[in-house]
């Protein structure tokens, strides 16, 4: 909501300055978004008269000026180069020391070619402010010399915009801010009373309402006889300096009322009506074009404004091109009327349009105003435009908008954390236009002024469906009874400021806080650093991608996919943060950095709900160093990223199992699957496929891992028992086995693991060999074992029984024979 | 001496000088000390002397072991030092020569963020709440007194999905973590202390709007919570956020369908440096308010007998400012070289303990 300062002073007397007021707007919840003061820039400026003009003897170009500034530059002399400086010109004179924003210059007085020159004759573009630029501005011919230009033009007035909260139509009108400033401190509100024009003739045009939900009252008025020219010049600035462009006088005039009392009009040229009637009423699927051009089709919930012709105006919103004023119009139809906000609010959404009618509409005006603004209305036109006005005709009638509020004093303290003396929230809130209804030393009962229908509305709730009733209905009776009372007490802090209530400390339950974060949060907290400690740095990507897109990484159902997604590549939730980190390693390989290290922590999206995933990439090669070429990324990484993040979020290694079945994106005999037990899932690991790299555009190897971190067991928090820590050396022995070439090496590290679990302390593969010396269809798999004696060392024949039992267990096991 | 006798020193001395490394020592030392060494067999003979001859003759062959594995044990230390010597020469590398690259890995600003959010909130009683980001009409508006046809909701640009089969129900991408709030009220008695930190959706995009962003929510619920509790909550965590124990924070009004009394904060700060808590200007950081009775009651709660505040700040941008990152759009770019520049160590968490 934009407004000048003038313009605030036709509603406020007052002695505070633009700060202040500012500074006030911004503490009573109507915030400041920007101050602009275009007078400021050009304020040395002055009006000023060609005295006389003569060639400049040197130059063919130039003339030489004298020029009346007004006081103290009564007779200046004036070089200047304009084609268009000529004796008894009013024109705009910068004195020296002026700064010329158009120009970025400082204005010195000199000589130009040999002649004195004391300032410059400037055009609009110098001071900034137009782009044409024949010569130097012409002033109308009746301008006094010496007066400020800025002033002169009307520009010396700061337009303030603020940003209205949806809860206060009331300020969307200058008016209503004047009320809000004055009600708060800052001087006091100018009388405004509405003069009535007394109706000469029954008005042709009469209203009906066959819609009175939408619309519960509707006035209106003829006018006839005007004249529709441009608007006065007081007029069309009002409007300029708050952005809005100047159109006629009768349509300004109802931008005016718009605009200052926060009240919304309509004229129709009445001439245009068809029939004599107007009726409000649901749209029936018909088209209409409005005073933008535009074609709308409205529906049945939507209100329009119907003539014998059809539809004429979508109500409240826009009026139709068809019935709209022009310089032609010479009989008037005035509108003034009530619409039910959330009718105007959904119609306004369905056909995608807001406009400074639906937009306070929406947010909900004063159900008071419409007599007296309808006068106001009449008044202006009758000054602007002549003619005379008919009766007052009116449909439907002014619905009950009077209600009380009760605010027990106490409750400032109690809620709003601030004493405030009892009289003096009154006095708050008389200001604000409350009046009281009565009153003892706890609490008062005031009526609520018109304008404020964010106060004291009847709630509406929407309580949750689990919640049993009679819960619900004692929560329901408790807003009931304390909502009003709430409206008042932040009126009332609202006005005193909220930088009054004295910060309190929050009362601790204890000193020491328990931990804020539960096991499974602080697990993935532990896991982002674990992996940045590992050399992977941490990426946050999108949780949409495109559909396309997530179909290669494991479906792109359409239950999640937008309905409205801002590009076509961001429309479908995400089935893996993987594909975000292989975009990362694309992108940044692109650029030349394809030897990454990635990771992200976050949500995967699938039919049956969300889960957080943790993903890692690791791209392009290793690090040359001197004896150690490059190497591109090996799955062994991955696997490895997957293994020691599950054992550091308390997975006993032993306890998983790698299956070869790992999803499409991954390299399918480079790739597995880490489980615990039959079910549960969790990570992937392996080199990412090749033809996805390619379809990705990736031409550096890439390598990656997905953890599922929720189908991890929580992690316990058991008591250890106190470790057997053996004083006997422990005993390492190799065993190199021949085995199948499909056994998993895993199935016989596992068997040797498990033929002496009292002695076997350790087992380490060192070798994994195929070729010569081992039989075809075969390989050789050596492993280290680590046997620890608890009570005495071992015997050669006890060692040796040993080794014959893993022996015996690997081949049992695996058909392994012993190489 | 005799005769003899001296010629073995002379000659085991003269030896001793010619062996230059320890396996030329060691041959000289057998060969005179060793069991079948010269003077080991000059001692076994002396048992088959005359005593009076022995007597002389042991005195004189003792002198001289002693005197040979002196200076054979000289000879061997002096050898020894010379070829550790050697071996230190010879295995001197160039040490201004980089190691074996590690590679290093960092934290994201964003995470980095929560984690000292988590940190000061925590300290003052919070637990951390968390929700879906696919949330239900109802949770993330209808419950906060935000209804279909409320102004509120055009200024949200919401992203919707398809309703679930069977399911009547509108399911939006959660616009706020508020919808956390709520549950949060559904599923526990008061008194509540948590924040929310999470994804939050707008469907809006420049240089200043992003379609996901991070929120911190937070929500205290209890018996005489006050608006002055929530001034002394956010001018707290602020302060510590920011590590500066005078940065003036600033409260007004303001508007929330879920808030009453609702106001904003804003920090001081320096429009022409930036510099958080200098300057003559002020910075609006995050929206709070007290609870409105409605959302108490669409959770059961009786507005009558539970009262607190909420909060929500943008996580980003408190990360932004905090650390000097200019543009809102890198944080989700992952370019490597930013994510270097401006992530953490992950070594080095936010603990109050050691500031954060």
């Amino acid at each position: 909501m934009k407004f000048t300062l003038s313009w605030l002073y036709d509603h406020l007397d007052t002695q505070a300055t633009l700060e202040e007021i500012c500074a006030k707007l911004n503490q009573i919840g109507l915030e400041v978004e920007s101050v602009e003061n275009r007078g400021a820039a050009i304020e040395p400026f002055l009006t000023a008269r060609i005295l006389d003009a003569q060639p400049h003897p040197n130059a063919d170009r130039l003339q030489v000026c004298r020029v009346d500034a007004g006081p103290g530059f009564q007779d200046v002399q004036v070089v200047c180069g304009a084609p268009n400086a000529r004796k008894g010109l009013a024109v705009i004179f910068a004195p020296p020391g002026t700064y010329v924003p158009g120009l970025d210059i400082t204005i010195k007085a000199g000589k130009i070619r040999g002649e004195a020159s004391g300032g410059m004759l400037c055009s609009l573009r110098e001071l900034g402010l137009g782009e044409e630029s024949n010569g130097i501005a012409e002033l109308p011919e009746d301008t006094l010399p010496g007066q400020s230009y800025a002033d002169f033009a009307g520009l010396d007035d700061v337009v303030i915009d603020i940003a209205i909260t949806p809860n206060r139509g009331d300020a969307l009108g200058v008016r209503g801010i004047a009320r809000d400033l004055a009600a708060a401190g800052l001087g006091t509100l100018r009388p405004w009373l509405a003069e009535t024009v007394e109706g000469k003739f029954d008005s042709p045009v009469v209203w009906d309402i066959s819609y009175p939900e939408a619309c519960p009252w509707v006035l209106g008025r003829t006018i006839r006889g005007v004249k529709n020219g441009p608007s006065p010049e007081w007029l069309q600035r009002k409007l300029e300096s708050i952005g809005l462009r100047p159109i006629s006088a009768l349509v300004d005039i109802t931008n005016y009322f718009c605009f200052d009392l926060g009240r919304p009009l309509h004229v129709f040229d009445a001439a245009k009506i068809a029939g004599s009637k107007l009726t409000l009423c649901r749209g029936a699927g018909e088209k209409f074009r409005a005073l933008d051009g535009q074609d709308y089709t409205v529906g049945t919930e939507d209100c329009v404004i119907a003539d014998q012709a059809g539809v004429q105006s979508l109500a409240g919103i826009m009026g139709g091109e068809a019935t709209g004023a022009t310089a032609e119009t010479i009989d008037v139809f005035v509108e003034c009327a009530l619409f039910d906000p959330v009718k105007i609010a959904l119609s306004a959404r369905r056909v995608g349009v807001s406009s400074d009618s639906s937009y306070r509409f929406e947010r909900g005006v004063d159900p008071a105003l419409p007599v007296s603004a309808l006068e106001a209305a009449t008044r202006l036109i009758i000054d602007l435009c002549g003619g005379e006005a008919s009766e007052v005709v009116s449909a439907g009638a002014q619905p009950a908008w009077q209600r009380d509020a009760t605010l027990r004093f106490a409750r400032l303290r109690d809620l709003g954390g601030l004493d405030v003396p009892a009289d003096e929230s009154v006095d708050l809130l008389e200001k604000l236009g409350f009046e009281v209804q009565d009153r003892d030393d706890a609490q008062v009962r005031v009526s609520v002024p018109s304008w404020r229908n964010d106060i004291a509305q009847k709630p509406v709730l929407a309580q949750g469906e689990g919640i049993p009733a009679d819960v619900a209905a004692k929560a329901a009776e408790g807003v009931a009874a304390i909502e009003s009372e709430s409206d008042l007490v932040e009126e009332v802090l609202r006005l005193k400021g909220l930088d009054a209530v004295p910060a309190v400390p929050l009362p601790s339950v204890v000193v020491v806080p328990e931990a804020a974060l539960t096991p499974r949060q602080a697990r993935l907290a532990l896991a982002r650093r674990f992996l940045a400690a590992r050399g992977l740095t941490e990426t946050v990507g999108f949780s949409f991608v495109s559909h396309e897109e997530a179909e290669r990484f494991g479906g792109a159902p359409e239950s999640l996919r937008l309905l409205n997604p801002i590009a076509s590549d961001l429309d479908q939730m995400r089935p893996t943060p993987m594909i975000n980190l292989l975009a990362a390693v694309k992108h940044n390989s692109a650029r030349g950095w394809g030897d990454l290290g990635l990771f992200e922590v976050g949500p995967a999206f699938a039919e049956n709900g969300q889960q957080p995933v943790v993903a890692g990439v690791r791209s392009g090669h290793t690090p040359r160093y001197p004896g150690q070429a490059g190497q591109p990324v090996s799955l062994w990484a991955a696997k490895a990223d997957a293994l020691e993040l599950l054992q550091e979020l308390g997975v006993n290694p032993d306890a998983l199992s790698t299956t070869t079945d790992a999803p499409g994106w991954y390299h399918p005999g480079r790739s597995g699957v880490l489980r615990q037990g039959p079910k549960n899932v969790l990570a992937y690991f392996g080199e990412l496929h090749p033809s996805l790299l390619q379809a990705e555009g990736i031409d550096v190897p890439v390598v990656g891992f997905e953890l599922m971190p929720d189908v991890v067991p929580d992690p316990k928090r058991k008591k250890k028992a106190a470790p057997r820590l053996s004083a006997f050396q422990p005993v390492r022995r190799d065993f190199a086995f021949v085995v199948a070439r499909d056994v998993p090496g895993e199935k016989l590290l596992r068997a040797v693991r498990g033929a002496e679990r009292q002695l076997v302390a350790d087992v380490s593969l060192f070798d994994v060999y195929e070729g010569p010396h081992v039989p075809e269809g075969h390989r050789s798999i050596g492993v280290e074992v680590t046997l620890q004696p608890m009570d005495k060392s071992l015997t050669d024949a006890e060692l040796e029984a040993v080794s014959e039992k893993i022996v015996a267990a690997v081949s049992k096991a695996t058909g392994a024979t012993l190489r | 001496m005799s005769n003899d006798l001296e010629i073995l020193r002379q000659e085991v001395l003269s030896e001793l000088a010619g062996a230059t490394d320890l396996k030329a020592w060691d041959a000289v030392r057998v060969s005179t000390l060793g069991k079948s060494g010269r003077l080991t067999a000059l001692l076994k003979a002396l048992g088959k002397m005359q005593p009076d001859e022995r007597k002389a003759r042991g005195v004189a062959l003792n002198r001289l072991r002693d005197e040979l594995t002196r200076a054979i044990e000289a000879r061997g230390k002096e050898l020894e030092a010379a070829a550790l010597e050697a071996r230190l020469v010879a295995e001197r590398v160039d040490v201004t020569l980089p190691p074996p690259p590690v590679e290093r890995g960092y934290l994201h600003p964003i995470s980095r963020t929560i984690e000292e959010m988590t940190a000061i909130f925590g300290a003052m009683g919070f637990k951390v709440a968390e929700g879906p980001d696919i949330e239900t009409d109802w949770h993330n508006f209808s419950a906060l007194n935000t209804p279909a046809h409320h102004p509120a909701r055009t200024d949200h640009d919401t992203f919707y999905l398809p309703p679930q089969p069977g399911l009547d129900v509108t399911r939006v991408l959660r616009t706020q973590t508020s919808g956390v709030q709520i549950r949060t009220m559904l599923a526990q008695k008061p008194p509540i202390r948590v924040i929310v930190p999470g994804r939050t959706y707008r469907a809006d995009h420049d240089a200043t709007h992003s379609p996901m962003f991070h929120q911190c929510e937070g929500l205290v619920v209890g018996k005489g919570i006050t608006l002055g509790h929530l001034k002394g909550c956010l001018i707290e965590f602020l302060r510590a956020f920011f590590g500066k124990p005078d940065l003036p924070v600033r409260f007004r009004s303001s508007y929330f369908p879920f808030t009453e009394p609702s106001l904003e904060v804003d920090i001081g700060w320096s429009r022409k440096t930036g510099e958080i808590g200098g300057g003559e200007d002020w910075l609006e950081v995050l929206g709070a308010g007290m609870i409105h009775a409605r959302v108490l009651a669409n959770c059961g709660l009786d507005p009558r007998e539970w009262q607190g505040f909420a909060f929500g700040m943008g996580i980003e941008r408190l990360a932004m400012l905090k650390n000097g990152i200019p543009d809102l759009r890198s944080f989700y770019e992952s370019d490597i070289r930013w994510l270097r520049y401006y992530g953490s160590d992950p070594l080095a968490p936010a603990l109050l303990h050691e500031g954060v």
